[in-house]
């Protein structure tokens, strides 16, 4: 309420906060501990599979971590042959992801601004979502040819629809009482978006950007599997050595990749903790 | 003092397009109805023959049951809502609207809430710097400039939200019951400051509100208001001078103008 209310509560504040660090590093051990727990029961159950339910034979479909870890990540030519792939990959998903936030963002402003050009797009925005991507990927290949570019379109399109319902969404929650304060201003049509509407939509819009962004890494690697000109990605590595029964390798590309879609995401919460944690609920973790 | 109406004219900009019912009010009178009446599209009867005016430098003050069209009046008073019926003039170009909700923007901090209004208006920064740092010293909100809403207590948020609906300097303020979610003490707190803060600026007022004993307080002028559809049951002058104290709230005088205000709206329910 006043001044003397606020260094009131500074003060417990600060009484307190030698008990929080200490909280906090329990909290910290919570944190890290459940999923540790589940990674090691996975390879546990991972070995007994390899060696009580698989015949040696039969090995090569599930080799044993450490096979796994020697023929991947030690063998350095190998682990260096699946960095590469996973940069390009990268580089198409960045790229895709940067080209469909802009579009993406740029329909929804659009549409929030008419609702006739929500009427015109929305509709097609809701079939381009709805096309199997595995069933229209040859035919983006026919038409734009087997390489980089025909990646970023398939990338493009899967990650589109998140941004534009999510950046539309955003959009249209502003409260109805900061609507009647800038009316009350007759503020034009611009101050109403970049003052009110933009700020207020961007939570939802990093919510988007999160969502996309995973789609944007499977739609590199899907790419892949049907673009095989250009620079090798990720998708078209784990497609050869699937080929080749290299079964080691196969498992450290998966791997790579997954934890290249996990530091994406990571990157966009971390983003929106740093540009709308202050002031938001979903910006905190 | 001359320099702030200045600011008052530097700072609304040049009529634009007026709401089509409301009309500029003769000189001398802030904002007068002549029997408003609101009807909303899905049926509902807001208002029914309403007719009041505010004088310049006067507060009224609007009670009435829950659903008797107070928050419609002050809608149609501002241009936000059309009358469906009557007349509606308004001598300030634009009022200066206090909603129940603080309605502030969760990502701005304190200051540039307050300039907000100013900001729309296209108020230069310079000016603006100085229109927001009066509000803000006016509302004793000085020291909190950098905190963002969220770090604010219910009673500090109306107090940015006032603040801002200073900055603009409107001649006639539009209360919107603006204490009704406080708490007790944190509403008499902000009664009595309002009344400070009058009592410097002198401005016209129509102030919505639940409270008998803040409506006595405040006002030159009590209107009590039916239940649905809202007409005007009774009008009481309050005969206090300014500046009125917070303890006015315990003499005996000012009791029984609040009972009689009471009992007026006791017969609204009937």
């Amino acid at each position: 309420m006043t001044a003397v209310d606020e260094s009131a509560s500074l003060a417990t504040a600060s009484v307190t906060s030698s008990r929080r660090r200490s909280s906090r590093l329990t909290g910290a051990v919570w944190m890290v501990l459940p999923p540790i727990v589940v990674l090691s029961v996975v390879v546990g159950v991972w070995y007994l599979v390899t060696y009580a339910f698989l015949a040696p034979r039969r090995r090569f479909l599930l080799p044993p971590p450490h096979q796994v870890v020697a023929e991947g990540f030690l063998d350095w030519a190998r682990f260096h042959e699946i960095l590469s792939a996973l940069a390009a990959s990268a580089k198409v998903a960045l790229v895709g992801l940067a080209i469909a936030s802009a579009l993406g963002m740029v329909f929804a402003i659009l549409m929030s601004q008419a609702p006739w050009i929500e009427r015109a797009f929305y509709p097609w925005a809701v079939v381009l979502q709805t096309i199997p991507i595995l069933a229209i990927g040859p035919l983006i290949g026919f038409w734009f040819g087997y390489g980089f570019w025909s990646k970023i379109i398939v990338c493009v399109l899967i990650a589109l629809f998140p941004i534009i319902t999510n950046t539309l969404f955003g959009l249209r929650s502003v409260d109805p009482g900061h609507h009647d304060l800038f009316t009350l201003r007759r503020a034009s049509r611009w101050r109403r978006l970049s003052r009110l509407e933009l700020p207020g939509a961007l939570p939802a819009v990093f919510t988007g950007l999160r969502i996309s962004a995973g789609l944007s890494v499977i739609g590199a690697i899907v790419g892949d599997f049907f673009f095989r000109q250009g620079e090798p990605g990720i998708g078209r590595l784990i497609d050869d050595y699937t080929r080749s029964l290299e079964s080691g390798p196969l498992f450290v590309a998966v791997i790579v990749s997954s934890v290249f879609g996990l530091a994406v995401f990571w990157l966009f919460g971390l983003a929106a903790h740093v540009i709308v944690g202050p002031w938001h609920e979903s910006g905190r973790r | 003092m001359a320099s702030r109406t200045e600011d008052l004219k530097q700072a609304l900009k040049p009529e634009e397009k007026r709401v089509s019912s409301v009309r500029p009010a003769p000189p001398g009178t802030a904002l007068s109805f002549q029997d408003v009446a609101k009807t909303f599209p899905d049926g509902t009867q807001a208002l029914q023959d309403v007719s009041l005016t505010v004088g310049d430098a006067e507060i009224v003050a609007v009670v009435g049951p829950s659903g008797s069209g107070k928050s419609t009046l002050l809608r149609i008073a501002s241009g936000l809502t059309d009358a469906s019926s009557g007349t509606v003039a308004v001598g300030s170009a634009v009022p200066g609207y206090v909603f129940q909700d603080p309605t502030l923007l969760p990502w701005r901090t304190v200051e540039a809430n307050v300039g907000l209004l100013a900001e729309l208006d296209g108020v230069a920064k310079e000016e603006r710097r100085r229109l927001v740092a009066d509000a803000i010293a006016l509302t004793g909100l000085t020291g909190f400039e950098r905190h963002r809403p969220k770090a604010l207590s219910g009673g500090m948020r109306m107090r940015v939200s006032l603040a801002r609906a200073l900055t603009v300097r409107p001649s006639l303020f539009l209360f919107d019951e603006p204490f009704g979610a406080l708490d007790e003490i944190t509403r008499e707190r902000l009664g009595d400051e309002l009344l400070r803060l009058y009592t410097r600026e002198r401005f016209a007022g129509l102030f919505v509100t639940h409270s008998v004993v803040e409506s006595v307080l405040l006002a030159t002028r009590v209107v009590v208001l039916s239940a649905r559809p809202g007409r005007v049951l009774a009008q009481l002058e309050v005969p206090f001078d300014y500046p009125r104290d917070g303890k006015l709230r315990f003499d005996t005088a000012f009791t029984r103008i609040a009972l009689s205000v009471s009992e007026a709206l006791r017969e609204s329910f009937t």
